[in-house]
């Protein structure tokens, strides 16, 4: 009965999904909703060629890789505290939070934005990009427009720039060092762009 | 037991005699005997009545509702350009190698994350979300509010299922075999003006009594551009009563596939009185073939103006997806015409992959009224210098303004279909073009 709007009832586990990840109620029903029409046949949980059905991410260059994020190393399925969890990594960073030590818990700490960010040039999660996997993703965003000489030379540039322990790789510590590198030059300017901005989605009232 | 069946048969006659008196003959010759005017009325009377006691009671759900727009996230509106230059605002220009930083990949996840959330295509392909229930059990999301609306709902249902549904379905009936009948009937004379005139009247006779048959209110506007003789009328398509909603007004000629079964029957009669273009399924797929036949029928100015769908699909009236630039290519004037439908009274639109058309149908049969607005927009003409596509857009973007609706690029196609691989490479050929620089030769 109804059209396909949720209720909190349908919603498994609702006031702990809020308390972890600071979704308002509201956003969660949408967010029910979104993921009940995603899943088309109404088995409760996602795969990946659910998310293939939404043609804007069809068309980005490493949507797969977003969507193999979502899926944990070796399942098939999503189920929805899952999704809402990965989502809460997105949510702007409150200016207003004390800086405490438990800053580093939150969901959508900056940490866990850059962690994301980094799964996705590490394919095989061994926690260091490898000059294959840098290759792998430039392929994936540039595809035909570049020839492969060129490729390996941004390659080559990125990881020498980036790489500081030079074992050919980049670890989680060198890629937020790298990252943040480049920020911190922004923050001197008047405009306050920064990676809480960049990897952020604004969610409406 | 005899006197039962007498009491019946003598109760169905009651009952068409009284539609025919008061609803068939005025629509055959297009008065109104006030009836509907005044059910209408009661209608949105009652309607207002119940939002404002839903709102009374629960402004909580009031203050989540208000928002018009079904949005959920703001979406950043810098180009890939614009975005990735502020990620890379310090770094000086390197010599070579190209511009690739680990930071560009956060624009591209973040638009993909947004498409996640919420994306643009998918949404058009389910019913508009109401502001306030409008008393019908399909849109029902809201909770007991008090007894004397929930009163009024379980009026309503009887109402609607017991009384108009039957009502409708009778009237449809009588409609579309008068369609039959009636244009098999002028088929049978010699060509002259004289059948032109008698077979506009049957066809315009029979689609208003089907309007009836839906409770249909239509509003006409700017009536001094509708299309005329020799051209073809475009309009935006949200389900197959679109077909009925313009007939009302106006003859046209359709374009389609012959069906066998019913429909076949009902193409079959038309065409004998004034010609349409039927294709047989094989004959769609070739293109040439296709626009040949339209063009000729155009080039004919003793022939009706034709009637398409450039979206090919349905969509749910918040929005027009892309034209298909066939009917664009012709070269004939094009007359748009913008269809706009109140969604309180009952949603109009057709989810194919939901509904099959009966079912469809009687959920049309089964709402309050079909309320829509219909603006005739002035006729357009293909100028030099621009392709089909841009004349398709041009056109979409004036219907759209006219009409209310958003206006937007993608193909209605892609509800069944996969994105073209295409439209990836544009992303891509973008993004090197910044890494890469002007050293790239790409095409």
């Amino acid at each position: 009965m109804g059209s396909s709007r949720s209720r909190m009832d349908d919603i498994p586990h609702a006031q702990q999904l809020i308390h972890e990840t600071d979704f308002s109620a509201a956003h969660l029903l949408r967010l029910h909703q979104r993921f009940k029409f995603l899943d088309k046949y109404q088995t409760g949980e996602l795969r990946p060629r659910d998310f293939g059905a939404i043609p804007a991410l069809a068309l980005n260059p490493i949507g797969d890789r977003i969507i193999g994020a979502f899926f944990s190393p070796g399942r098939e399925t999503l189920d929805f505290p899952s999704f809402v969890r990965i989502l809460a990594h997105f949510r702007p960073t409150d200016p207003n939070r004390s800086r405490d030590s438990t800053q580093q818990e939150l969901a959508n700490s900056r940490t866990r934005k850059l962690k994301f960010a980094f799964q996705l040039y590490d394919q095989d999660r061994d926690g260091k990009i490898s000059r294959a996997e840098l290759l792998q993703v430039l392929r994936a965003m540039l595809e035909t427009q570049v020839v492969e000489e060129q490729l390996q030379s941004i390659a080559e540039r990125a990881i020498q720039e980036a790489d500081l322990d030079k074992d050919d790789a980049i670890s989680f510590d060198e890629f937020r060092r790298i990252v943040f590198f480049f920020f911190v030059f922004c923050l001197q300017s008047l405009e306050k762009v920064n990676i809480d901005h960049k990897m952020s989605i604004r969610f409406l009232k | 037991m005899e006197d039962v069946w007498a009491g019946a048969l003598w109760a169905l006659r009651v009952w068409l005699y009284l539609i025919v008196g008061l609803i068939m003959i005025p629509a055959m010759f297009g008065f109104s005997l006030g009836i509907s005017e005044t059910y209408m009325n009661i209608l949105v009377k009652t309607l207002e009545w119940a939002t404002l006691k839903i709102q009374r009671v629960n402004t909580v759900e009031r203050t989540r509702n208000a928002s018009a727009s079904n949005s959920l996230i703001q979406r950043g509106n810098g180009s890939m350009e614009k975005e990735l230059g502020e990620l890379r605002r310090s770094r000086p220009k390197p010599p070579v190698g190209g511009d690739f930083t680990f930071s560009d990949c956060f624009y591209f996840t973040r638009k993909g994350i947004e498409s996640i959330v919420e994306d643009e295509v998918t949404q058009r392909f389910t019913s508009e979300e109401l502001v306030s229930w409008n008393l019908l059990t399909r849109t029902n999301d809201f909770q007991y509010i008090s007894l004397k609306l929930t009163l009024v709902y379980g009026l309503g249902i009887f109402v609607r299922y017991c009384i108009l549904a039957p009502l409708r379905i009778t009237l449809a009936l009588i409609g579309l075999s008068w369609l039959v009948i009636g244009t098999s009937a002028v088929g049978f004379l010699p060509n002259s003006s004289v059948k032109s005139w008698l077979s506009e009247w049957v066809h315009v006779m029979c689609y208003r009594i089907c309007a009836r048959g839906l409770s249909a209110t239509i509003h006409y506007h700017n009536r001094e551009n509708i299309p005329k003789k020799g051209g073809i009328c475009v309009a935006n398509h949200t389900s197959p009563i679109d077909v009925v909603i313009l007939c009302n007004d106006a003859c046209y000629a359709m374009v389609g596939q012959i069906h066998g079964g019913l429909m076949g029957v009902l193409q079959r009669a038309m065409v004998r009185s004034c010609p349409h273009v039927w294709f047989e399924r094989a004959e769609m797929k070739d293109r040439h073939l296709v626009t040949k036949r339209l063009t000729d029928h155009v080039n004919d100015k003793t022939k009706l103006p034709i009637l398409i769908f450039p979206e090919g699909t349905c969509v749910n009236n918040t929005s027009v997806m892309m034209f298909k630039k066939g009917s664009f290519e012709i070269g004939a004037t094009i007359y748009p015409v913008a269809i706009k439908y109140d969604p309180k009274f009952g949603d109009a639109f057709w989810n194919s992959s939901k509904y099959s058309m009966v079912s469809y149908l009687l959920r049309m049969m089964t709402s309050w009224a079909l309320v829509c607005n219909v603006w005739y927009l002035p006729a357009m003409h293909q100028q030099v210098g621009e392709d089909a596509v841009q004349f398709a857009n041009r056109v979409k973007s004036a219907i759209a303004h006219q009409g209310g609706l958003l206006d937007l690029q993608w193909d209605g196609g892609l509800k069944r279909a996969k994105v073209k691989e295409t439209f990836k490479e544009q992303q891509q050929k973008e993004y090197s073009s910044m890494v890469v620089g002007d050293d790239s030769n790409s095409d």
